[in-house]
């Protein structure tokens, strides 16, 4: 790839999703991008940056934008922030909002919708503390195509033996042929749509807990610090922030503090 | 720590050398059975802390040798890990009924080997 077309990709990339590439991901750009360029019936990679600059086709940059997003993720994925969920944020906010009885949980970066589905398991394993309450959970991502999986709920054999425990399975899931379909029941308190972190968060509301895990490794310094003051405007000072095991607030942003010897989690400073 | 042991029961060689590596990898020391009778001799001579079970296999298979696994002494303590390409979800529930604490349905991988034996506690 041509050195001017990796550094037009990196911009359009940076723009609309806050991803950064450096120099030595040009295999991952090339690899990605090749399928997306056939699919447009483009024989390479220069006849895709050709159409990008002459073009300006915005579902040709929104299937760019979404080949390059990472979508690894897995039911209960890490275990121990789920556990820190049900054990120390869940109890506390069923304190502090007893007057309310309403949580809202946003997934912020839900992927085909395993975290938010495992967020409702948990949340109905609890059902017996939560009855009369109107518990919300909304998944964003920035794919289309993986936000219309995640409404779907359907998940493949491999998917469903990444992290979920078989007990889970068979109680929140039917199976469709060689398929596992999530339970109508548990879709039903999930709202899933497409958002991008880079744009106007208060659209989507306040939300009392959020779950921002595995993002902002693929930002660079300042988007970072964007996107976690934007999730700290809508968010109360009693809320909770979730982050990957990689990710942390120091050095980046002042507006959260980690909560002490729970690594992952923060709240708003 | 002492090291934990898993036995690892299916009637294919090759699928016991997949798994048996997998699980050293993560700390195990394997034993083998190739169906459930010599399961339960295994077990009547050490109990191991892990059993990664197959479901069907000859001279006895491996939901028969998990029932009778949960009656004898000490039968209680391993924890039960099915391996079977049986993927449909009446055979997990008979599963879970006779007493097993994990389910994999093949193909498996490191990644859920791993994963199931973390949710089980032995990781």
């Amino acid at each position: 790839m041509k050195v001017e077309d990796f550094d037009m990709f990196c911009s359009l990339l940076k723009q609309r999703s806050g991803l950064v590439l450096t120099r030595d991901k040009a295999y991952l750009l090339e690899s990605r991008l090749m399928p997306v360029a056939r699919r447009n019936n483009m024989a390479d990679l220069d006849a895709l940056a050709l159409a990008v600059r002459t073009k300006r086709d915005e579902k040709l940059l929104e299937q760019i934008t979404e080949a390059m997003t990472t979508n690894e993720t897995s039911f209960m994925r890490d275990g121990r922030p789920f556990d820190l969920f049900k054990t120390v944020v869940l109890p506390k906010m069923l304190e502090a909002r007893a007057a309310k009885r309403h949580i809202r949980i946003w997934s912020a970066a839900s992927s085909t919708g395993q975290e938010a589905y495992s967020l409702a398991m948990l949340m109905e394993e609890e059902k017996h503390k939560l009855a009369g309450w109107r518990i919300e959970i909304v998944g964003t991502d920035l794919s289309a195509e993986v936000v219309e999986r995640a409404r779907l709920g359907v998940y493949t054999q491999f998917e469903v033996q990444r992290g979920l425990p078989v007990q889970m399975l068979v109680k929140y899931f039917t199976q469709q042929g060689d398929k596992w379909a999530i339970s109508p029941d548990l879709k039903r308190n999930i709202n899933f749509r497409v958002f991008n972190l880079l744009g106007d968060l208060s659209v989507l509301g306040q939300f009392d807990i959020v779950f921002c895990r595995n993002v902002l490794i693929y930002f660079d310094q300042p988007t970072k610090a964007q996107v976690l003051a934007g999730i700290a405007r809508q968010m109360p000072k009693d809320g909770y922030l979730f982050l990957g095991g990689a990710e942390t607030v120091l050095g980046i942003t002042e507006k959260f503090r980690p909560v002490e010897s729970q690594r992952g989690l923060y709240y708003p400073a | 720590m002492e090291q934990k042991t898993c036995l690892v029961v299916d009637d294919s060689r090759v699928v016991r050398k997949v798994a048996r590596k997998i699980l050293e990898e993560l700390g195990f020391a394997c034993s083998e059975a190739e169906d459930g009778l010599k399961a339960m001799e295994s077990c009547a001579n050490s109990m191991p802390d892990a059993i990664l079970l197959d479901w069907n296999m000859p001279v006895m298979s491996g939901i028969e040798f998990l029932r009778r696994l949960r009656k004898m002494t000490h039968g209680t303590t391993p924890k039960v890990v099915f391996c079977t390409t049986e993927n449909d979800i009446a055979h997990i529930q008979e599963a879970l009924a006779a007493g097993a604490d994990e389910y994999i349905m093949k193909p498996f991988d490191n990644d859920i080997i791993q994963t199931k034996f973390m949710q089980v506690g032995l990781l």
